[in-house]
């Protein structure tokens, strides 16, 4: 249960507000900050692509076999067609389609 | 394109070319109208945390009020979760710093978005950067690798699916348990989708893409081998440190 000290419920939440507001300015922030040389032009250009695939692959993983079809037809219909909303529409659609039949 | 006496260039450059207007209501429309392929699974998520917040003993206020400034559904889930007997001085630290390391993942997704705005006023920036979550965070990616330009796409995208957050915890928190299950129409699985879907054309064969592969298997490694939310920083990390050895 949550305390009934409403107090003490305002300064978590103000804090909360705080800390995650700070995670997402900070990044921006810092990286305004640096000279970006070739270097660290090549790690900015690979960070979108390296937080997807960090996402991704645990859900790949763990989701078991429906997860892994939903995501594979997910990927073929945008390898094939390019056009990201029919392939998240095929995702889900296979997606339901696998718990229908039980994975 | 028209004459000077109409678009006065030399008093307002933005308006001079309406490829380059920054900030426009169209640009905030359009982020808006582009993650709204993301709101039944927002929705979703929203009303499992109001159910959440309702069984936590939370009013309807608190749980609203929470959403309403936090904006972070995975922090407020994971802290609800862990909620202490006492709010004691070091509870409140330890709440904290859960918070911070549950979305320490947006320092990364924030760095991402200096090439896209370091143009722009800090004015507008920092608060357009409150309203940042990963699907306007995708959906603006896409928008800028499109040639789009216009800073309000992901203020727009951010507004839509904070309406979303926090109104729909509404129906959640009265409802109780009444929510059905995601799963059986795929929507748990949209947003990992439009993961992958952005994914495909940012492959660019196996000796360009060493961030990517490297990022993944890293997470996969750390996931394995510890579980919790490290997989995400160290996946990250390890991917953008590869990506220094990218081929141009």
């Amino acid at each position: 249960m949550i305390e009934k000290d409403a107090f003490g419920f305002f300064v978590v939440l103000a804090g909360m507000t705080a800390v995650v507001y700070v995670t997402r300015i900070a990044g921006y922030w810092l990286i305004g900050r640096l000279v970006i040389g070739p270097r660290v032009r090549r790690m900015l250009d690979a960070l979108p692509g390296s937080i997807i695939a960090a996402t991704v692959v645990p859900t790949l993983v763990q989701g078991g076999p429906r997860a892994l079809v939903a995501l594979s037809a997910t990927a073929l219909v945008m390898i094939f067609l390019r056009r990201d909303f029919f392939a998240v529409l095929a995702g889900a659609a296979v997606a339901a389609g696998a718990f229908a039949l039980g994975l | 394109m028209t004459s000077p006496e109409t678009t006065p260039a030399d008093t307002n450059p933005d308006k001079a070319d309406p490829d380059n207007a920054r900030w426009t209501f169209a640009g905030f429309r359009r982020g808006a109208l582009d993650v709204l392929p993301f709101v039944p699974g927002i929705t979703g998520f929203a009303m499992a945390y109001g159910t959440v917040a309702a069984r936590k003993g939370m009013t309807l206020f608190e749980a609203l009020l929470m959403s309403a400034t936090v904006f972070a559904g995975v922090v407020q889930m994971v802290v609800l979760d862990s909620w202490p007997g006492t709010l004691s001085f070091a509870a409140i630290v330890g709440i904290l710093a859960l918070a911070a390391l549950v979305n320490a993942r947006y320092l990364m997704i924030g760095a991402t978005l200096r090439p896209l705005f370091g143009g722009e006023p800090a004015r507008k920036v920092y608060p357009t950067l409150f309203f940042l979550v990963e699907p306007n965070w995708l959906m603006s990616l896409r928008y800028y690798s499109k040639g789009g330009r216009d800073p309000a796409h992901m203020l727009g995208g951010g507004v839509a699916m904070y309406l979303t957050w926090v109104t729909m915890a509404v129906p959640g928190f009265i409802a109780g348990a009444a929510v059905g299950n995601p799963k059986q129409f795929g929507i748990d699985l949209v947003m990992p989708a439009f993961f992958v879907a952005i994914l495909v054309p940012l492959w660019r064969g196996p000796r360009r893409s060493y961030g990517l592969i490297v990022g993944g298997l890293a997470a996969f490694a750390t996931d394995f081998l510890f579980g919790g939310f490290w997989y995400l920083i160290v996946g990250a990390l390890a991917g953008c440190l590869a990506g220094v050895f990218n081929d141009d």
